[in-house]
């Protein structure tokens, strides 16, 4: 039977893949930002997920304005990141899990979630940046499913939504009968804003309130309505949306196994957390208790 | 009016009358996923403007280089910054030429927001 092992949560700043493809992650700059990754490749090296759940927004790649779902789910067997006009080379972009994609889809809507299906998507920067943290130098050793949550034109859904749209997911994935592990990502975020006079906004103490409750109570993060959010995160920092969604289709109980906090990466209030599920924590637990007897 | 909802201060929101507004704007930016059609901008800017039927606000903005123009001429960040690629800015200089700062103010600025206390407190827990 299928397992959601966890949650890996970052940022998604294009800034970071410029970073990665210039080979600059030692710099004084970016190493504070760097340094979070080795105990989360260390946690997916010990994990071996074979599937990840993604949970981004896409910035102007595959979505423009003609058509713009406020939920997207692919459902391909391939997907590829492009050109996204300001000189990111493209990354690889691990199979899709259509099989999966199609099961989540089909909870979704019966779950009474409206969404979009794309059997075509382009994957921009903000599911490709985190697979290669996650997986530096190659293409992810995993499929993946990912979920657009619409940050870019309002009005966008609301962190309950959200929320609910992700505990759906977690659902399906525990009715799936495959035997794979599946990690879920959500990125995006913290505060930042790009746009309007009050651009280089950053709010650290929204930013802890998010970090510190995403785990035990997601649901206080649902208090907020996107107007708030927007104006205690900044006109982008709603992208906060994805996270709430992801830490929803881990299920109830979690405990976090790592927590990386860093101003500024580029324009923006940078985190990356690793929560773990509590059938995970039970199964490591029980893995190291048979290793002495083996031994 | 898409929201009642008290303005923020220097914040912009991206609603169904931004998104009606922009539309041409940022079809245009969008257009700039594909290298060609950088090119072709940077080749023709004026014939690129028409060929997507900008506004005159829009043309105004853009020749201008201003941000803050395009924002009220219903441009899209996240579009915008495919223009702001070819122009050769960041969203440093972006955000300095938003804010009327220097660039090296507004980076100053991000940096400092790393040294105060709440943000002690977020990063050390």
């Amino acid at each position: 039977m299928a397992e959601v092992l966890g949650g890996v949560f970052t940022s998604h700043v294009p800034a970071i893949g410029g970073a990665i493809q210039r080979g600059a992650e030692n710099e004084p700059y970016w190493k504070p930002f760097f340094d979070a990754w080795p105990p989360v490749r260390q946690w997916l090296e010990e994990q071996a997920p074979d599937v990840v759940v993604l949970f981004y927004n896409d910035h102007g790649l595959n979505f423009f304005l003609d058509t713009m779902p406020t939920f997207a789910v692919g459902a391909a067997d391939t997907y590829t990141n492009d050109d996204e006009g300001w000189g990111l080379h493209p990354f690889p972009i691990p199979a899709g899990h259509a099989a999966l994609s199609w099961a989540i889809i089909e909870k979704l809507v019966e779950e009474e979630f409206d969404v979009t299906t794309c059997q075509q998507m382009l994957v921009d920067h903000a599911a490709s940046i985190p697979l290669a943290l996650c997986w530096p130098g190659r293409e992810a050793p995993v499929r993946i499913v990912p979920i657009t949550i619409n940050t870019v034109q309002h009005p966008l859904p609301s962190a309950k939504r959200c929320l609910a749209l992700g505990r759906a997911v977690a659902k399906a994935l525990a009715e799936w009968p495959g035997d794979e592990k599946i990690v879920v990502m959500g990125t995006g975020g913290l505060s930042h804003q790009l746009d309007g006079e009050r651009a280089g906004f950053m709010n650290p103490e929204y930013d802890k309130f998010c970090m510190d409750n995403l785990g035990p109570d997601p649901d206080a993060l649902t208090r907020h309505s996107v107007h708030e959010m927007v104006e205690l995160a900044g006109t982008q920092g709603v992208e906060i949306l994805n996270w709430i969604a992801a830490r929803g289709a881990m299920g109830a109980h979690v405990s976090e196994v790592s927590r990386t906090y860093h101003i500024p990466i580029s324009n923006t209030a940078a985190a990356v957390m690793v929560y773990e599920t509590a059938e995970a924590t039970a199964s490591g637990a029980a893995s190291t208790e048979k290793t002495p007897a083996l031994a | 009016m898409a929201s009642a909802a008290k303005p923020i201060p220097g914040t912009h929101i991206f609603d169904g009358d931004a998104a009606q507004k922009g539309y041409a704007l940022n079809a245009m930016c969008f257009s700039f996923n594909h290298a060609r059609n950088r090119d072709e901008f940077v080749r023709d800017e004026d014939g690129y403007c028409d060929r997507f039927g900008l506004t005159d606000e829009q043309r105004a903005a853009v020749r201008a280089r201003s941000v803050l123009q395009m924002i009220a001429a219903g441009g899209n960040v996240y579009y915008l910054a495919k223009l702001a690629g070819i122009l050769g800015l960041n969203v440093q200089d972006l955000g300095a030429q938003q804010t009327g700062m220097s660039v090296e103010a507004f980076r100053q600025m991000l940096l400092d927001t790393a040294g105060t206390p709440k943000a002690l407190e977020a990063i050390h827990g």
